[in-house]
């Protein structure tokens, strides 16, 4: 059995990776993905606490998640339809009409 | 020799032998098909090739093998050409959780016959079945729509695209009714694992269409939809789309997507085996009777869906929608509800009470959702037709739809 | 032993490699088939990890719903093409990004590998039926319960909300 850390720096990892994505693309549907990726780099550091504590709450906290991050996708791809039907066009830097 | 080595090998032999059953189930089913077809339509059907036209399949098999592979010009490079694979391999997986024979006992090793089921070897080894094998099945059955969504895509072709819209969009809304109208017969099991589900309907000694009639019916409607048959095969529509998603692809592409079509069938005929007939379960213990018991039964549903492709016009795609939202989907939760409660409040009594309000609620449901149809048509045919004809065609009542 | 070490370095190169593609490949169809694939290596992990339930919701959930829908909606859009335009309005970010990454990386690192975290206990024989969906169920529906009916009450509310953004308006 591996000690618990390698899953852990690869939960950070992708963590980290989900993060770039966010700062460096401006399509909003890649963006989105990215915060998929972070979601489940969390739910990998879940998974894996839960296998070294013995205790199964983790799974309870995965399927919890996955719950959320279905309904953001609903509204969320709701949003980027809407846009597109709005504007024809769904890059984030030129979305900057509520700016005050 | 380890112990591990010798549960492989077993295992090894026994994914090839099902295998091998389930593709030679391919073939037969083409030729089923259009035998059948041919006999409702009152032609001959295949009779040259071999004695009733038995080895028609292969040699259309040979032909499709032997001609050009041609891929369109500005079709996608990377995705084109893995697409038919993408819808293959999850049908083939999904043969691993169905049980087609209860336990078999060679020396001291015993194991069912089921690829992702129970071992047991001398000195405790033990494998058990795979837990939530159905949840597997569903998963790997949803991932069949990647393989036609890329495939539309992937053709630089607009009648693929609209086919592959439309058959991921059929697909994902017959997802949850067919998931949905599964619940109860696992309730009725208190297991997710198929081999005690078909075991539960031999400690009731019932089979589960009768007290879960209603889930069986939604599962053959949603099931049908979700490998894209007639009459849900808009995905397809010839006179629309041309071929759909496959127009572009040919030779041995075009073979893989229509054995994935077949393959699907197969799979979703034998969860039905399992979930509603009794699976594998026969009145003796012989081993050897339960496999060949399951293709009979498994048989009788491919002749059903064959027999329903030869019966029912195409549906229209608005009412496609209708019925797996407006009828499938709501009728398959409140079965789940009343499985849930008769079990919870009349456990003794659970299969007569569930058969009682299974006839009562399918009685409900076709009136229901022959009302909630009509409407649906009205709908469409009032965004449609010019307003003086729509009133005609209303006092007329829609019967030519 | 070596065996779950070489499952692991597999799986985590499959796992890091597809993350990178995801975030910067140019087409957002091959964006979403790298994530499935990146989806489809933890859910082998979390199979490692004895959490088969989970592993098989991931791939329900994840592969064959969430990212069919993302999917959809990008042929849909037909935004198959460039759609970021040539001209960024923060250049700085796509050079500073990176490096703040690295900051964010070092701190995880350092929260996971140091102080309460470091007190994982050494692994050792798991009981009977660990990850499977027996258990897994009986917490949700008992510890869990309130928090479960929340999720169910987010998922109406997300319903009525993508339907009253999709609806088309007169």
């Amino acid at each position: 059995m591996l000690p618990a850390y390698p899953y852990l720096i690869l939960s950070a990892v992708l963590f980290t990776t989900g993060t770039l994505g966010v700062l460096i693309r401006r399509n909003p549907i890649i963006m989105f993905m990215s915060i998929e990726l972070m979601l489940n780099a969390a739910n990998l550091a879940f998974i894996t606490f839960a296998r070294y504590q013995q205790s199964m709450d983790g799974h309870v906290f995965v399927f919890i998640v996955m719950t959320v991050a279905a309904a953001e996708v609903a509204v969320g791809l709701g949003i980027i339809v809407a846009i597109f039907r709005l504007r024809g066009n769904i890059n984030v830097d030129e979305l900057d009409e509520m700016k005050g | 020799m380890p112990e591990i080595v010798i549960f492989l090998l077993i295992k090894l032999v026994m994914t090839i032998v099902i295998f091998a059953l389930w593709m030679t189930m391919v073939p037969f089913m083409i030729w089923l098909e259009r035998k059948v077809i041919a006999d409702i339509q009152i032609r001959i059907g295949p009779n040259r090739v071999g004695p009733f036209g038995l080895l028609q399949p292969i040699a259309d098999a040979l032909k499709l093998i032997m001609k050009e592979d041609i891929t369109p010009a500005k079709a996608d490079k990377l995705i084109y050409p893995i697409a038919p694979a993408l819808l293959m391999v999850p049908a083939l997986l999904a043969i691993a959780v169905i049980p087609i024979g209860g336990m078999v006992t060679i020396g001291e090793r015993s194991f069912t016959l089921q690829i992702m089921g129970e071992y047991r070897g001398p000195n405790g080894f033990f494998v058990p079945e795979l837990d939530a094998g159905i949840l597997l099945s569903l998963a790997l059955s949803s991932l069949g729509v990647y393989g036609v969504v890329l495939a539309g895509w992937s053709s630089a072709n607009k009648y693929s695209l609209l086919g592959g819209m439309r058959s991921s969009a059929q697909m994902l809304s017959y997802e949850l009714p067919l998931g949905v109208a599964l619940v109860g017969p696992l309730l009725l099991a208190s297991s997710l694992r198929l081999n005690e589900v078909v075991n539960a309907q031999s400690n009731f000694g019932i089979w589960f269409i009768i007290p879960q009639f209603v889930g069986f019916i939604i599962f053959l409607m949603s099931g049908t939809a979700e490998v894209n048959r007639a009459p849900f095969d808009l995905p397809e529509a010839e006179q629309e789309l041309i071929g759909g998603y496959h127009t572009e692809y040919s030779s041995f592409r075009f073979a893989m997507f229509f054995m994935a079509e077949y393959l699907n069938m197969v799979t979703i005929s034998a969860l039905a085996v399992t979930f509603f007939l009794g699976g594998y379960r026969l009145f003796t213990d012989i081993v050897w009777l339960q496999p060949i018991w399951f293709a009979l039964k498994l048989m009788l549903f491919l002749y059903l869906f064959v027999w329903i492709r030869g019966t029912w016009p195409r549906v229209r795609y608005d009412q496609l929608m209708a019925l797996g939202w407006k009828v499938s989907l709501p009728l398959a939760l409140i079965n789940l509800a009343i499985t849930a409660i008769v079990l919870a409040y009349v456990p003794k009594r659970a299969v007569l009470v569930l058969t009682i309000t299974s006839i009562v609620l399918i009685t409900i449901a076709y009136y229901g959702s022959s009302y909630n149809l009509r409407r649906s048509t009205e709908i469409a045919a009032r965004s449609v037709m010019p307003a003086g004809i729509y009133r005609n065609q209303r006092k007329r009542g829609f019967n030519q739809v | 032993m070596i065996a779950e070490l070489v499952i692991f370095i597999i799986l985590g190169i499959v796992a890091v490699s597809s993350a990178f593609a995801v975030i910067l490949s140019k087409n957002p169809v091959y964006a979403v088939l790298f994530l499935v694939i990146n989806f489809f290596a933890l859910a082998m992990l979390y199979l490692v990890l004895s959490a088969q339930f989970v592993a098989f919701i991931q791939i329900l959930v994840y592969a064959g719903a969430i990212m069919v829908l993302f999917l959809f909606v990008v042929m849909l859009l037909n935004l198959t093409g460039a759609i970021e335009s040539l001209q960024d309005k923060l250049p700085a970010q796509r050079w500073l990004a990176p490096a703040l990454g690295m900051v964010l990386l070092v701190e995880i690192a350092v929260v996971f590998l140091s102080g309460f975290f470091a007190q994982v206990p050494e692994a050792s024989e798991l009981p009977e039926g660990f990850g499977t969906s027996a258990p897994v169920g009986m917490l949700l529906f008992s510890r869990y319960v309130l928090p479960f009916e929340v999720t169910s009450a987010v998922l109406l509310i997300a319903m009525v909300g993508s339907i009253v953004l999709a609806k088309r308006r007169p």
